[in-house]
């Protein structure tokens, strides 16, 4: 189990800023939910707590400042599931998912027996044992995010971001997608931190939700809290309905007057 | 449940299905490929020798001395060239399609062969028989020249594209080889005296190399061949996305800078005495993509494999066909190269390798 803790992290592309002096805290076993407008700066955010980008100010994993670790200790510390991964073609799954061992492995190493049985475990915790020597350009939509997700398990890092994680995906996979973030999260205390932009998913499964805007936080708390029809209006300039769900959270719901 | 228990925690054997594996059958087909192609460049020829003379003259008893001696001093040193010429520009053609994440990447596409040309154009015509610590210079300025050209093709490429996009680094290239190249025309041209020299290797000969071509290049071709080998795994993770590949702790920039050089090492050595030979980094890559499949686990063993073998039967192609005369390599490469250009070009379009 790992905190993140994000202390005046600025990002700018080009003398463009794009993340603004944020701060933002996240505590081991939580799942928080980066949610705002587009161009607000959440896949920014998700990039700087990956070292993908450069950035100014304090960023630490588990006590340890991010820009002092190597490229590899990063990777072993936290794994990021893109928002649409490339996959090669030809590539199978086991040979995509063994990938994310290289954190593990030196330059030049070779992938160990005990590698090949992480990988293995992985594939049958995510029922994906069966379809393991298929190219992955043979996979559907919800497949490929599945072995996306085990890509990034295989990694064995203690924190995981997420980058959009039901962009195409139907309402049912949107939520079997979810469902196996959240028992994966519980089962091995895995620090969640997801660039959401489905308002009434992002509510009923995070345990708190971090509003962006212009590369800050302006509001961070329980969902019930954040999502209201005055603040959604006010930041996505939307017509928005929140209507509260008996014990299953908020919907938003957009409305046309 | 707890007297059971000792068998349960040992480790059982690991399944794991669909890692890609070079399987026996290619590698056994990629060597008899390389003995039956420098078996037909040994056999065939205008003087006619029987495969007795030639199995007589390897073990060193009782063959005839005239084939011995046309064995030895012109059509096995001939093979041997074919073989790590071919061998060679073939992975460089692989590797460099890896890291730059090009189907279409290739030692003479990326200005790299240019930039060899013109090193060793130099050293022919400015300077020709020097050596510097008794290491001839004009693989050295091969090198040099190689170097500069795909160093200058990726800063050219960068500043205009930034690093995310490949085609801005090919193009690069190819703009790169035709100003290398039109120097290298105007010091050929300038320098009448060994125009007939360095002309007749820039089309790709093997003939006049000999066993001294051979150690020239031995060292150089073993240092390439191993350190792209090393990369084989490296290789496969740069086929993911670039930010994907850094998200796992991997380098992008480091591992294109050392595979880049090792491919231009190799490459720079096969031009120094190979000369312009085109298009082999393309065509045997491809087929074994198509053939066998994508890993580089497998396509970097194979290509050097099936690319020697290639390349020794264009060459005995090259002396064939016109016989008494004889073609330049690079004209037979080239003939079967383009179309086949053509083809990957056009199926695969913008997908990415």
């Amino acid at each position: 189990m790992s905190n993140v803790t994000l202390t005046g992290v600025s990002v700018s592309y080009d003398g463009v800023t794009v993340v603004n002096d944020l701060d933002l805290s996240v505590a081991p076993g939580e799942w928080v939910a980066l949610i705002g407008p587009n161009g607000a700066g959440k896949t920014t955010v998700l990039r700087a707590i990956a070292r993908l980008v450069p950035f100014t100010g304090e960023l630490t994993i588990g006590e340890q400042s991010v820009a002092q670790l190597g490229a590899r200790e990063v990777a072993r510390r936290v794994a990021m599931l893109l928002q649409e991964p490339q996959m090669p073609t030809g590539m199978t799954v086991s040979q995509y998912v063994l990938l994310g061992r290289s954190p593990h492995l030196g330059y030049l190493g070779r992938e160990s027996t005990r590698d090949r049985r992480i990988v293995a475990d992985t594939l049958r915790r995510l029922a994906l044992d069966a379809m393991a020597a298929r190219p992955l350009d043979h996979l559907s939509g919800g497949e490929r995010q599945r072995v996306a997700i085990a890509r990034a398990l295989a990694q064995e890092a203690p924190v995981l971001l997420i980058d959009e994680p039901t962009t195409s995906l139907d309402v049912g996979r949107q939520q079997a997608v979810l469902e196996l973030i959240d028992r994966l999260r519980v089962e091995q205390g895995l620090t969640v931190i997801a660039a959401m932009h489905e308002l009434t998913l992002a509510g009923q499964y995070a345990d708190r939700l971090a509003l962006l805007v212009a590369g800050r936080v302006v509001a961070s708390g329980p969902p019930a809290e954040i999502l209201t029809e005055a603040a959604i209006s006010e930041h996505y300039q939307a017509q928005v309905r929140v209507i509260a769900l008996n014990g299953s959270g908020k919907a938003v719901v957009p409305v046309r007057e | 449940m707890l007297g059971v228990k000792g068998r349960a925690g040992q480790a059982a054997p690991v399944v794991l299905h669909g890692l890609p594996s070079l399987r026996w059958v290619w590698a056994v087909g990629g060597v008899a490929a390389l003995l039956i192609s420098s078996l037909i460049g040994v056999l065939v020829g205008p003087v006619h020798i029987g495969i007795g003379t030639v199995v007589q003259t390897l073990v060193g008893g009782g063959a005839d001395p005239g084939q011995a001696n046309i064995l030895w001093s012109l059509r096995f040193p001939r093979v041997v060239l074919g073989l790590l010429v071919g061998g060679t520009l073939a992975i460089a053609g692989a590797a460099y399609q890896g890291v730059f994440r090009n189907p279409l990447a290739d030692p003479y596409l990326l200005g790299a062969a240019a930039g060899a040309n013109l090193g060793a154009t130099l050293a022919i015509a400015l300077a020709p028989g020097t050596s510097l610590i008794g290491v001839n210079v004009v693989p050295v300025a091969a090198f040099v020249g190689a170097g500069a050209a795909v160093a200058g093709a990726y800063v050219l490429g960068q500043t205009v594209t930034g690093l995310r996009s490949n085609t801005g680094l090919i193009l690069a290239g190819v703009a790169i080889a035709a100003f290398f190249n039109s120097i290298q025309m105007y010091v050929q041209q300038a320098q009448t005296g060994s125009i007939r020299q360095v002309y007749s290797w820039i089309l790709g000969r093997l003939v006049t190399a000999g066993w001294d071509g051979v150690l020239l290049i031995l060292p150089y071709i073993a240092i390439s061949v191993a350190v792209i080998f090393l990369h084989r795994r490296l290789l496969d993770a740069l086929t993911v996305g670039e930010e994907e590949v850094t998200s796992l702790g991997i380098s992008v920039r480091r591992v294109r800078l050392i595979v880049v050089a090792a491919a231009t090492l190799g490459t720079a050595a096969v031009v120094a005495v190979g000369g312009t030979i085109a298009f082999v980094g393309i065509i045997v890559p491809h087929t074994i993509r198509l053939l066998v499949g994508r890993s580089y686990r497998v396509v970097v063993p194979l290509s050097v494999l099936f690319g020697a073998s290639f390349l020794v039967l264009a060459d005995t192609a090259a002396r064939t066909i016109v016989a008494p005369a004889e073609l330049p390599i690079g004209v037979i490469t080239a003939f079967l190269g383009a179309p086949f250009f053509i083809a990957v070009m056009r199926s695969t379009r913008a997908a990415a390798l």
